[in-house]
């Protein structure tokens, strides 16, 4: 067990804590809430995973862009403040095919690396990551260039009101 | 470092998104957990990458770390793109619970939407 280990262990219960919270909480604007957590300590995994430019990214789209959509959808939608009963469905269908679906990827997973041991890399600074992607992937990332827009201007047409 | 950690981290994240996308009703509470998902792909991403820079020197190196900006932007565009459709949604029934849409009800022709003061023309 190295340094890094501990912290990916720890982070990791702290990520799939704060992700079950999500699902099972019973306040709407909480889970938002702990959706903050949880994304947070997946941008942490992914600085001990030495890739840094992805981890302030991370930040700054999920935790600066994506919940604060969520949290304004919940307002707008008028949800319930206060705890509520009628969230969920019948658990048990969920339970089984989430137990499924964690257990056989953790297992195949977990036998694909075993104990395996690997030294960390250089880091994956905005410098590094910057360099192949605009020599490497420039057709892709003007792409999602293009994506974004599509998505803006999709975005824009469905929520406007009225059908003149 | 042990990359068996971080791999059943995302295993464990996906099992939760998956589980959440099942059970919960609230579609806005369904997009939460469908980044979860995403989210747990991530990690398998950048671990995948961290692990075979190592082992398999690839030919584009730092592939990984750039597919997963990739999905961390399309992410942000289907999150951008679902609400606008639950909005949508919610001026049409009154209701985001995935389980009570109908889904063959048109509604009749030249049918009022509702109006609930969100519209800023009315």
């Amino acid at each position: 067990m190295t340094v890094a280990d501990v912290l990916l262990t720890a982070i990791g219960a702290v990520v799939v804590g704060s992700a079950l919270l999500v699902v099972t909480t019973r306040h709407i604007v909480h889970a938002g809430l702990w959706l903050v957590v949880t994304l947070t300590g997946v941008a942490a995994l992914y600085l001990v995973l030495t890739a840094e430019l992805v981890a302030w990214v991370q930040i700054l789209l999920y935790l600066g862009a994506v919940v604060v959509l969520l949290l304004f959808a919940v307002m707008l939608t008028r949800a319930p403040i206060g705890a509520r009963d009628d969230l969920d469905r019948p658990r048990w269908p969920g339970v089984l095919v989430g137990l499924g679906t964690a257990g056989s990827l953790a297992a195949l997973l977990a036998n694909a690396y075993r104990w395996d041991k690997i030294e960390l890399p250089a880091a994956g600074t905005a410098e590094r990551i910057g360099e192949h992607l605009f020599r490497s992937w420039v057709l892709p990332f003007e792409l999602v260039g293009l994506l974004l827009l599509a998505a803006l201007i999709g975005a824009i047409a469905l929520s406007r009101s009225g059908d003149e | 470092m042990h990359p068996v950690f971080p791999f059943v981290v995302a295993a464990l994240l996906f099992g939760v998104g998956a589980y959440g996308v099942l059970v919960r009703r609230n579609a806005v509470l369904l997009l939460m957990s469908a980044e979860l998902m995403l989210n747990a792909v991530n990690i398998v991403l950048i671990t995948a990458d961290v692990t075979i820079q190592r082992t398999l020197k690839p030919a584009l190196p730092a592939t990984g770390q750039i597919f997963a900006l990739f999905v961390i932007v399309v992410a942000a565009a289907e999150i951008g793109v679902g609400l606008a459709i639950i909005l949508r949604l919610y001026r049409l029934r009154r209701a985001v619970a995935v389980d009570e849409i109908p889904l063959a009800d048109p509604l009749p022709a030249g049918a009022v939407l509702a109006d609930d003061g969100l519209d800023e023309r009315s």
